[in-house]
């Protein structure tokens, strides 16, 4: 039942298929990922999770449209991705993303304002209860150079959720925050996507995170990044962290990451 | 870990402490607005005033002391006659020629290096071109390009333009296309994310992204091209029936009236000081230091 491959492709909203992705600097060739596969249906809570450096992000940014693959194939809904576009509104990694000449709320509402796909009045109505809904009503016309790294990560949040994409690209967005906030955060998303069934793709590297958020984990191998399994996480949440299946599953997560010397590992070697 | 709280000998134990937050209603909202006494000491206007007065009392002794109108008038002198010359209007008239001019050279300059920064960020062979031209003609004086200006367009109007040409619009393209590069990264990807591309990228992301540095070179050119132009009618005002403050100063020191040299420069610097301290300051504290993009 687990295996994404072993689906009807038709029910895929995102494949990504042998995608290796390639930084071109002046002085270097960056290979970030290699011939990763991975397919997201619709509704997924899909997580990425691997170690720092390992390629998490430049996924999100094939995906996003950003940077075209070198090799292999990315499609949504069947079609080819091409250029970035709000069908795929990113979360990104940095608090830099926030436009500073406008207030939250502008923020949040931009978006929606740029690609006209709500009214003037929805648009205004949307964006004010998404803002109330990651708590910043207070700061509702509030310039984001006086907001906390975490203050602005909600804006981002809020702004990408405000625009209900195809699909929802979240480069760690938590990771800024404090526990509790975090917690919040997270069981506001979880409960966000109970109403709304959105599709996500979210990055971290938290292994806890991973299992909490998502209903599908991708675990990544160490720069450069291949896939190493795909797990379920259906069904695990923040009740569920005390319980046996939760230990399970994260030493199991560990285990892969960070565990015993596996074949790939001294191939790895060689190529560095 | 010990349960008790540790204690070092010698030392009086640190208790711990729980307390019931204090009220802080008074602070009231998130955001206050500022009393008129912490308006007044944070003004700049007022700083600046107070700089001003000191130099004009320096002045004044100075001149005082000199005792030598022809030298050194001293502040009342220039004054009055500045007074003077602006009740029978002819430092007016002569402001005005030479702001007008300086408006028309400003607003072209502004449209070609709109242009050239258009074209510079469309390709990384459009970006060569400009460092090359802006490399090239930065350097240059706009007052060495006179001569030529005289040759090319005769004497009046169209060569002030062209030498205020000259000198804005090196500047605000080079500031511009500094500007958009060091826009970061993510902000250009949030912008392209929603779809935006062309001339509504630039205008609705690269340009308030790049508004520090923009503003930057719109003031170094508004400074060149206001000395270039000020110097120009210096040089060839004498042969200029309708000349601008250059010509009102070259006049008064044919005539030995230095304190009409002076009453000329104190209207150069005048207006110098309210384009940059009012007009500028006023479009700052509304866009950059607002976005707290700039301190
Ligand atoms: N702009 C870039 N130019 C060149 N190399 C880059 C660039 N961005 C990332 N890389 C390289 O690509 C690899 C993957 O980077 P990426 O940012 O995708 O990692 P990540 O998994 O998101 O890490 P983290 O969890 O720390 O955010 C790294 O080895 C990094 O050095
Ligand atoms: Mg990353």
């Amino acid at each position: 039942m687990a295996d994404a491959r072993h689906r009807p492709m038709t029910s895929a909203l995102l494949e990504v298929k042998g995608v290796t992705l390639q930084y071109k600097t002046p002085r270097h060739l960056v290979t970030a990922t290699y011939q990763i596969d991975f397919s997201v249906h619709q509704s997924d809570r899909y997580v990425i999770l691997g170690p720092s450096g390992c390629g998490k992000t430049t996924v999100l940014k094939g995906v996003g449209g950003f940077m075209p693959p070198v090799e292999g194939s990315i499609r949504i809904n069947g079609r080819a991705i091409e250029s970035p576009g709000p069908d795929r509104m990113m979360v990104f990694q940095e608090f830099e993303q926030l436009m500073p000449w406008k207030t939250v709320y502008q923020n949040v509402l931009f978006p929606m304002k740029v690609t006209k796909r709500f009214g003037a009045k929805e648009a205004s109505e949307r964006a004010n209860a998404v803002i109330e809904k990651v708590g910043l009503t207070k700061f509702r016309d509030i310039y984001p150079h006086m907001l906390s790294g975490g203050m602005k990560m909600r804006v981002a949040i809020a702004r990408a959720m405000a625009l209900e994409p195809d699909i929802l690209l979240m480069d760690e967005p938590f990771a800024a925050l404090d526990a509790l906030t975090r917690r919040t955060m997270q069981q506001e998303l979880l409960s966000l996507w109970d109403q709304l069934r959105f599709t996500v793709l979210f990055v971290t590297h938290s292994i806890e995170e991973a299992i909490i958020i998502g209903s599908r984990i991708l675990v990544l191998s160490p720069h450069p990044g291949r896939v190493r399994a795909e797990l379920d996480a259906e069904g695990l949440d923040h009740n569920s962290v005390g319980r046996p299946e939760f230990g399970i599953l994260t030493k199991r997560i560990h285990t892969l990451l960070f565990g015993e010397k596996h074949p790939l590992r001294a191939q790895q070697e060689i190529r560095a | 870990m010990n349960a008790e709280p540790s204690q070092k000998p010698g030392q009086a134990p640190r208790p711990e402490f729980e307390v019931d937050l204090i009220e802080a209603t008074a602070i009231g909202d998130v955001e206050r607005p500022l009393t008129i006494t912490e308006r007044l000491v944070n003004n700049e206007a007022v700083q600046r005033l107070t700089i001003l007065v000191t130099i004009v009392v320096i002045w004044e002794l100075y001149a005082r002391w000199l005792n030598n109108g022809l030298l050194f008038p001293s502040f009342g002198e220039t004054i009055r006659t500045f007074s003077k010359d602006i009740a029978n209007g002819v430092l007016i008239d002569r402001t005005i020629t030479s702001l007008r001019t300086l408006a028309i050279g400003y607003a072209l300059g502004l449209v070609l290096a709109a242009v050239l920064t258009t074209v510079a960020v469309a390709s990384t062979a459009g970006t060569r071109v400009l460092s090359t031209l802006t490399a090239m003609f930065n350097p240059l004086p706009a007052i060495a390009l006179l001569p030529l200006a005289l040759i090319w367009f005769g004497l009046g109007t169209p060569s002030l333009v062209f030498v205020i040409i000259h000198s804005v619009l090196w500047a605000v393209a080079l500031n511009t296309l500094i500007g958009f590069r060091g826009v970061p990264e993510t902000l250009r990807m949030s912008g392209r994310n929603v779809g935006l591309k062309g001339a509504r990228y630039v205008g609705l992301i690269l340009i308030p992204a790049a508004f520090p540095s923009i503003l930057a070179g719109l003031k170094i050119g508004w400074a060149f091209a206001w000395r270039t132009l000020v110097a120009a009618e210096l040089v060839f005002g004498v042969s200029s029936r309708s000349g601008g403050i250059g010509w009102y100063i070259f006049e008064a020191r044919n005539d030995l009236d230095t304190a009409t040299v002076f009453s000329g420069l104190l209207a150069v610097i005048f207006i110098g000081l309210v384009v940059e301290s009012v007009i500028f300051r006023a479009i700052e504290a509304r866009t950059v230091n607002l976005w707290g993009m700039q301190r």
